[in-house]
């Protein structure tokens, strides 16, 4: 179907899959702050988690154990994170700050071997017909699994923080840690949990980065998509249905802007790519205008350290 | 430390450092380099890292370089340049166009030491420009495009709309056009000299269009890796050979080689003979390289930019008239050659480009 010059089928395809490695990294983030921590060191986790994923995949030859690696090695830098603001009580926006700064450098040290490697190619989905209804087929039924997994995910994490008794625990810490502390509920164990999680999601959107949507190990290959997703959290105001729509308003307009290039429309192209940015001030202006006299939509307790003797 | 021992100290520092002086001159001369991008991304800072290292060896023990890769276009330009000045380099390449009002502006401050900005246009007496003819390059991949293509669209991922680039989709097209009157060109500005992932959906993009060449101005190979999923997609090397995508789709490439100019330079700074000058090389004097072209290429078409090759590096310009602007407007006369002055600031399309140049 041709709009205007632009094959929207096209575009629909490629935005899900331009706003796959925000989407994971940014519902992990959101899991993360509902807990009541602020990581800003998405962007060291995804570029940590682009390279390990890379190097597990070229290794071994298995795209999927380079996804896993991808996720472990995101975990393992939010683990980190977790010790060091958890623990050790340190500043949690510097902290994250430092482990993004700490991700980019290491990245780049351990990736040179994989410069200019080809990673093993991972497939698309087998539909079979399916892929073949007109239209429909190619938006929905066109893509690799990772694309799947990541609209699995947001739709677990919405069910999980709406429905489940671990997802109430997550928000009450967020909220007040002292009030969960003083039912019983360990803080610290619940959040060093809910970082892990987002630094496992950071860490296979980076190797979706590098291993699908690029697809090859350069340094410095994020390019500041981290930031992106934690924007995106802000925008979505912590709900992870949001979280989908920002995530795809990114992405598409990125999406978007290039295609209308392409077709030969001579456009704006930094209104458009400011555009996200100008909507997430908008939002964040229209929260809290809506929560003057009630709750805020970001977690009570986020960016506050917690030690049990206070 | 209090006050008073703070004082001492720096005036001790103060006065080793006089005294430490004359010791200095038999030490290596000190370069410095900054980059817009890592020196991994294997295409535009690789290349000038490579050609850093290599004139370093040359010159054996005379200098000593540093770098600073990933610097970004603007303030921050300004404070790395400043930092490579208090250093104590005596000669600082500044190797993104993006940098010239930076480097003219820490030049100012260091009259003493020497400075070089690539592909930029502003000079001073410690400041000089280089730069090389790629749109010479851009011409062979043209003729290849126009050749190879069966869609008779061509697409091409620029970076900024500078007259760099603006040169490079001239000349590609010129190119393109003479040896194949069908063909199209079709140009989406990245905004970016490195961003694989927005590389990759230009060149998905383009693609998608019914782009079956793509041409690229900017520094990662991401586009080449989405070419080589697509299949039947043909790209060139930019900066860099890139021959990890050789055969195909990397059907050719425009390599700069800097290494040359470089040790020069190194050379006339440690003999003290550097003055500020403005270097343009092309295919003829070598800093324009053209890389292998591929088994993918049929032999007579090979044969053929082979033979466009030598044209250039003997003489032959590839914005050699008649040619008209996109307006229609006449541009250069039958046999007429523009001078470097209109290269250097072109801001316009030739005639056949539907695109629209960003102002």
């Amino acid at each position: 179907m041709i709009v205007g010059g632009i094959d929207v089928v096209t575009l629909i395809s490629m935005l899900m899959v331009a706003s796959t490695p925000v989407l994971l990294a940014a519902t992990g983030e959101l899991v993360a702050e509902k807990s009541g921590v602020l990581n800003l060191g998405v962007e060291g986790m995804m570029i940590v988690g682009a390279v390990a994923g890379f190097a597990a995949a070229v290794t071994t030859g298995s795209p999927v154990l380079g996804f896993a690696g991808g996720a472990l090695a995101g975990a393992a830098m939010a683990a980190l994170f977790a010790l060091l603001t958890q623990v050790f009580l340190s500043n949690q926006t510097a902290t994250g700050l430092a482990l993004t700064l700490f991700g980019l450098g290491l990245s780049a040290l351990v990736g040179k071997p994989f410069e200019g490697v080809r990673p093993p190619p991972t497939g698309k989905v087998p539909f079979g017909p399916l892929s073949d209804i007109p239209m429909l087929g190619r938006i929905l039924f066109s893509h690799d699994w990772v694309v799947y997994l990541s609209l699995a995910l947001v739709a677990a994490v919405w069910g999980m923080l709406k429905y489940s008794r671990a997802g109430l625990i997550l928000r009450a810490v967020g909220e007040n840690h002292d009030a969960a502390h003083a039912l019983g509920y360990r803080v610290i164990a619940v959040r060093f949990a809910a970082l892990a999680f987002g630094g496992a999601l950071a860490g296979l959107g980076g190797a979706y980065l590098s291993l699908i949507r690029v697809p090859q190990w350069t340094e410095g290959m994020t390019a500041g998509a981290g930031w992106i997703a934690l924007a995106i959290v802000v925008f979505a105001s912590w709900r992870a249905g949001r979280v989908l729509i920002g995530a795809y308003l990114f992405g598409g307009i990125t999406a978007l802007q290039l295609q209308l290039q392409a077709a030969g429309y001579a456009i704006p192209v930094h209104l458009l790519t400011m555009a996200p940015y100008v909507l997430t001030i908008v939002v964040l202006v229209v929260l809290s205008a809506l929560h003057r006299h009630g709750a805020q939509a970001a977690p009570a307790a986020l960016g506050r350290s917690f030690h049990a003797s206070n | 430390m209090n006050r008073r021992s703070f004082l001492t100290t720096t005036a001790a520092t103060a006065v080793a450092a006089t005294a430490g002086l004359p010791l200095r001159a038999a030490e290596p001369m000190k370069v410095g380099f900054i980059y817009v991008g890592p020196v991994g991304d294997m295409g535009w800072s690789f290349q000038h890292d490579q050609a850093r290292q290599a004139a370093e060896k040359a010159l054996g023990g005379k200098v000593k370089t540093t770098y600073m890769e990933s610097v970004p276009e603007g303030p921050d330009a300004e404070r790395a340049l400043t930092q490579l000045a208090l250093q104590g380099n005596q000669l600082i390449f500044a190797t993104s166009f993006g940098y010239m009002d930076a480097v003219v502006n820490v030049a100012k401050k260091f009259p003493k030491v020497k400075f070089e900005h690539a592909t930029g246009y502003k000079r001073a007496d410690n400041l000089g420009t280089y730069d090389a003819r790629f749109y010479e390059g851009r011409a062979i991949q043209g003729y290849l495009a126009g050749k190879m293509t069966k869609s008779n669209k061509i697409g091409y991922i620029g970076s900024f709309p500078i007259p760099e680039c603006v040169q490079g989709i001239n000349s590609a097209f010129v190119a393109a056009r003479k040896v194949n009157p069908d063909v199209e060109i079709k140009v989406v500005w990245a905004y970016t000299w490195f961003d694989p992932a927005k590389e990759a959906d230009a060149a998905a993009a383009l693609i998608a269009e019914g782009c079956d060449v793509i041409m690229q101005h900017t520094d990662s190979t991401a586009p080449q890796a989405k070419a080589q999923e697509a299949g039947n997609v043909y790209t060139f090397g930019q900066a860099s050979d890139m021959s990890a995508f050789a055969p195909k789709p990397r059907i050719g490439s425009t390599i700069d080689n800097w290494t040359p100019y470089y040790t020069k330079r190194f050379t006339d700074a440690v003999e003290g003979k550097w003055a500020s000058d403005a270097t343009w090389g092309g295919i003829a004097s070598g800093m324009v390289e053209i890389g292998e072209i591929t088994s993918a290429v049929p032999d007579d078409v090979k044969a053929g930019a082979l033979e466009l090759k030598d044209k250039i590096a003997k003489g032959y310009h590839p914005f050699t008239g008649p040619l008209n602007k996109q307006d229609g407007s006449v541009w250069l006369k039958d046999g007429e050659t523009p001078d470097d002055g209109v290269i250097a600031g072109m801001n316009f399309y030739v005639e056949g480009i539907k695109a629209e140049l960003p102002k």
